[in-house]
């Protein structure tokens, strides 16, 4: 595998990525032959950062937070995750629903290699840090959509990973869940030093989020533009500021789309 | 607003990328103390959600599982009854060919009075569970090397998914000759009826794990073994418990008929041999009574083990729907 995942000691320095991307490619095998999908990307998360991952459907952006989680091999190109193996939050909770709230998150620990009688504390804490006090017992079915998520949250985070990545983890909820849970992933961050990935095609929500937003192209998926995001958090989605930076780039992105219609 | 610098500030406080580590970690600390008042209103917000949202579930009332769940079978079972005593009445044919309910009921007292029925019973409900606990060790680890290896799957998948529609029955024959008239023949039939059933329903059920599943459980770090046994073996297990409930019903078949065929002094009075000494000694209230035990031990196996298992491990997952 030409992924180094690189482990990080507790006495070595800080390094000053959490996760390193250089000239990654990948390409699949299809029946209408070998198939482009990432073309020599590059790009840095900084320790404590939090970037976006803008692009259409077809630009690899899934793919490539696969890369970096380790699910997959990159084709050409390396990918160093000083912090250890990322956390990773889908679109679905991806929850166990033989497990309860809290025992989803003790299998993290338990996986973590976290001694049995820390594990119960532990959970309750992280259940706490995504205000689910009291939900320890809760099977996943007697829990909604945004509280699913807010565990599965809890989940990533019981992986005390330096990088967490998220694959559009809200796309599926409704306007106003949604909207709280940005606030929560926003304090959740600025409380840890924990560093994001987060994926998305939707742009106000990249600009309400990050720090930094890039912008992938399309088949092949190439870094196509990148912009730093200087309002200050706590931002709200329907700030000024963020729907002028979003209008930018969606102005940028309906080009990187338009281009594929042209032949 | 273009800037490929990636060694930005957190919040509106510059960070220094030289301190690294240390100085993310103390962000909360100094850099942004979070107003408290929209910290408030987010929890507030929150709760409010959580509580719209939150779905509602209890156990159905003791009077409405009765009324629902019992009294139907009750019903179709004194109609059966009913209908039966008519068409003794109706003398439809002889005697000796349809004994009335009452005359079945008093050999049930009598085994009962000789306290020979709970032997009847126990030696068959020991062997077809021990049988099954067998096959249930067996068949087991044969399913999940079925499902997870793709050789062993490609090399005896088709034979085992084969081997479940043979009737068991087949198999006495050659036990007998292997393995004479006694237990372990009984069990080996046992086996080779419940075993490929147990597998194949551990195999259907490993198949229908989501996929998600076992990418959210790699990215935990639950690989290899420790994936088999965290994510693979509990996703799996609605598939397997349909798989053991099959298994049971296949193991009991499985020694009737062999009960029934193999009989021997040194094998005991099972269910199978009432059954069989009925019909020697012609009578049909025993031949009666050896089938409704055999129906009913059937039952109440599955009522009393498998259908409780399976209602728990679907009602704690969300998946038995109320009607």
């Amino acid at each position: 595998m030409a992924t180094a995942l690189a482990k990080a000691a507790d006495s070595t320095p800080a390094v000053d990525h959490a996760a390193r991307i250089a000239h990654v490619s990948k390409s699949f095998v299809t029946p209408a032959g070998q198939q482009l999908v990432l073309d020599d990307i590059t790009l840095d998360v900084a320790p404590g950062e939090f970037v976006t991952l803008l692009g259409a459907s077809g630009c690899g952006k899934s793919t490539l937070l696969n890369l970096v989680a380790g699910l997959d091999a990159p084709s050409a190109g390396s990918i160093e995750t000083p912090g250890g193996r990322p956390a990773l939050m889908f679109q679905e909770h991806a929850l166990f629903p033989w497990l309860t709230a809290g025992k989803n998150i003790e299998l993290a620990l338990r996986l973590r290699g976290v001694a049995k009688q820390e594990r119960r504390g532990e959970a309750e804490r992280l259940l706490s840090l995504v205000r689910l006090d009291g939900s320890y017992g809760k099977r996943v079915h007697e829990l909604s959509g945004g509280m699913r998520q807010r565990v599965a949250l809890a989940r990533a985070l019981a992986q005390d990973s330096q990088l967490l990545l998220m694959d559009e983890p809200f796309a599926a909820l409704d306007a106003i869940t949604r909207d709280v849970l940005h606030d929560e992933l926003t304090r959740i961050w600025r409380e840890t030093d924990l560093s994001v990935l987060f994926v998305t095609h939707n742009v106000r929500e990249a600009v309400r989020l990050a720090e930094r937003v890039v912008l992938l192209s399309s088949r092949p998926g190439r870094v196509a533009h990148e912009w730093r995001v200087d309002i200050p958090q706590p931002r709200r989605i329907e700030d000024p500021a963020v729907a002028e930076l979003s209008v930018e780039i969606t102005e940028e992105l309906r080009g990187e789309i338009r281009r594929h219609g042209q032949h | 607003m273009g800037s490929t610098d990636t060694t930005a500030p957190k919040d509106t406080a510059p960070r220094d990328p030289a301190a690294g580590d240390a100085a993310s970690r103390s962000r909360t600390a100094a850099g942004s103390p979070a107003d408290p008042g929209l910290q408030h209103d987010l929890a507030g917000l929150e709760a409010g959600l959580d509580a719209l949202d939150t779905v509602q579930t209890g156990r159905t009332p003791l009077r409405r599982t009765l009324v629902q769940k019992v009294l139907p079978p009750v019903i179709a079972v004194a109609l059966v009854l009913v209908v039966w005593q008519i068409l003794v009445w109706a003398k439809i044919t002889d005697d000796y060919k349809l004994p009335s309910p009452t005359a079945v009921w008093d050999e049930v007292a009598d085994a009962w009075a000789q306290g020979t029925l709970l032997g009847y019973i126990w030696t068959s409900v020991s062997r077809g569970l021990l049988g099954f606990l067998l096959a249930l060790a067996i068949g087991t680890p044969l399913g999940l090397l079925v499902a997870r290896v793709r050789f062993v799957r490609a090399a005896i998948g088709p034979i085992l998914s084969g081997l479940q529609s043979l009737p068991s029955v087949a198999w006495v024959p050659p036990a007998v000759i292997w393995l004479g008239l006694n237990d372990s023949m009984m069990y080996a039939v046992i086996l080779l009826g419940a075993v490929p059933s147990i597998a194949n329903g551990l195999v259907s059920g490993v198949d229908q794990v989501p996929p998600l599943f076992l990418r959210a459980g790699r990215t935990l770090g639950a690989t290899g073994l420790r994936g088999t046994w965290h994510i693979v073996m509990p996703a799996a297990l609605p598939g397997y418990l349909a798989g053991l409930k099959q298994g049971w019903a296949f193991s009991w078949r499985s020694l009737m008929a062999a009960e029934i065929i193999a009989s021997s002094p040194d094998l005991g009075v099972g269910l199978g041999q009432l059954l069989e000494n009925g019909r020697t000694v012609g009578s049909m209230p025993m031949v009666f009574l050896a089938i409704f035990l055999i129906l009913i031990v059937g039952i109440a196996i599955d009522l009393l083990i498998f259908s409780p298992l399976e209602r728990r491990v679907l009602r704690g997952r969300g998946l038995l729907v109320k009607s």
